[in-house]
């Protein structure tokens, strides 16, 4: 894929590890962009249609960011309420729609498939913002880079996955990039919510080992990434169970005691108990600087697909 | 007693080398119920010098379509369909699956897009033919009852 123009951004699979490389140095170049210390219009006159079906904060804020420090423009919606939508309009009429007021299309949409059904509907270039429980690629793109950029490199480096990795939607696609780029992997989950077959199998197929551990405190001393996600509520009949697993998930100084001085603690955000607030204070955690990270990896993917971007 | 013999048709469809044991579903997908208006014969356990043991199904005055073929593959990949015309065989296909199967599954994922009411047709992508592997195109999710879920 690696000319981006006009491209479509549906799923990290899609990428190459040349395609992942190529978008990892691109977006170091709009740091100083993204911070304001440098100002660009490569995007003056381009026009981003966001369409949010679903609530999102970080991801809709930062591509709106993302455009606005590249001189473009933002128009869209958030929810669906009160638009066509609710009036029971498809997505395929509403990209089509949309494709005539803007020059590439964000899609969040809560039916997984649905940034691939939209990107048939219409020839401009279709970024997905997260489909359903499906693929979130720019997520995984924010990710990849945030390890580069603190630890130097991706291959090589021990990177557990800790949490609900049954239902994540981001590490699931970050174990298939983290896979192509060639890192250790520690899956770190209770029981019954463990790292689908399927990825585990695409893992060994990529010639990778890994290690499955269902206790926190096993892998803290050798991990370079922990990588934290939150565990719903609802993935739990009983309450008191939920109770239990979470507090045994839960990052906090005590358990750092031992822990790597270059270990950084990543989490897409938003948290809850999961990471305790004195970990903040840690020169380990970087999941607020992760977050940041979405700008200038999204301007860097804007300005390559839209611009004349690499 | 005179032997009951199943005789040849006329006009219509006769589908040979299908596995022991699949004729009644082979029948439920060409939407052959209760409803029949033309004869149907279905031969079951019938000895294969090829398969040891194979079901046979013979319908009169109809011919299938691409897509109909495409779905026995998918449940008797070695099958043959023979269109009958006066009495001779006109034509002798093996089914074959291709390798995107179009409009002739349906996703077992209820929160696939291919499941909400949008203008597509169904779409997998053949992973495998042996052992029979799909995967959706659009939620990107194995099917793992295949059978269940031919429409």
């Amino acid at each position: 894929m690696s000319d981006f123009r006009g491209r479509d951004i549906l799923s990290i699979r899609d990428f190459s590890r040349a395609d992942i490389q190529l978008v990892l140095r691109a977006a170091k170049k709009m740091v100083p962009v993204a911070v304001g210390d440098r100002r660009s219009r490569s995007l003056e006159g381009k026009i981003l249609a966001t369409l949010f079906y679903e609530p999102s904060t970080r991801t809709r804020l930062s591509f709106e960011s993302a455009m606005a420090r590249l001189g473009g423009r933002v128009l869209g919606f958030s929810g669906a309420e009160g638009t066509s939508v609710q009036k029971g309009e498809t997505l395929a009429d509403t990209v089509r729609m949309v494709e005539a007021y803007g020059d590439a299309i964000v899609l969040r949409h809560p039916n997984e498939g649905a940034a691939r059904l939209a990107a048939e509907f219409t020839d401009k270039p279709v970024i997905n913002a997260g489909d359903g429980a499906g693929q979130h690629p720019t997520q995984t793109l924010l990710d990849l880079y945030t390890i580069w950029d603190e630890k130097g490199s991706i291959e090589g480096q021990n990177v557990a996955l800790v949490g609900d990795l049954k239902y994540g939607r981001t590490v699931h696609s970050l174990t298939y990039a983290l896979a192509e780029l060639g890192a250790h992997l520690t899956f770190v989950s209770p029981p019954t919510l463990e790292m689908p077959r399927e990825i585990l199998e695409h893992v060994k197929e990529r010639g990778l080992s890994f290690r499955v551990a269902h206790r926190l405190q096993e892998v803290v001393r050798d991990a370079d990434v922990l990588y934290v996600t939150r565990i719903q509520k609802e993935r739990f009949p009983d309450p008191q169970e939920y109770e239990a697993v979470v507090g045994s998930y839960r990052i906090d100084a005590d358990l750092l005691r031992d822990a790597k001085r270059g270990l950084i603690i990543m989490h897409p955000l938003p948290r809850v108990t999961e990471i305790a607030p004195e970990v903040d204070r840690t020169k380990h955690a970087v999941y607020f600087k992760q977050a940041f990270n979405g700008v200038p990896v999204r301007m860097a993917l804007l300005d390559m697909i839209l611009g004349g971007g690499e | 007693m005179r032997e009951l013999r199943v005789t040849p048709i006329k006009n219509g469809t006769v589908i040979d080398h299908i596995p022991a044991g699949m004729a009644l579903k082979l029948l439920k997908i060409l939407g052959i119920g209760d409803s029949v208006s033309s004869t149907v014969t279905v031969a079951m356990h019938v000895p294969s010098r090829a398969m040891g043991w194979k079901d046979i199904v013979k319908v009169e005055d109809r011919e299938l379509g691409v897509r109909e073929i495409e779905k026995i593959a998918l449940i008797a990949p070695a099958a043959t369909v023979n269109v009958i015309r006066n009495y001779n065989v006109a034509e002798k296909r093996r089914v074959t699956l291709p390798d995107r199967a179009v409009g002739i599954l349906r996703c077992a994922n209820p929160n696939c897009i291919s499941n909400v009411r949008e203008p597509i047709e169904s779409e997998f992508v053949v992973r495998s033919k042996d052992p029979l592997r799909v995967v959706c195109k659009y939620c990107d999710r194995e099917l793992e009852e295949i059978v269940g879920h031919i429409v």
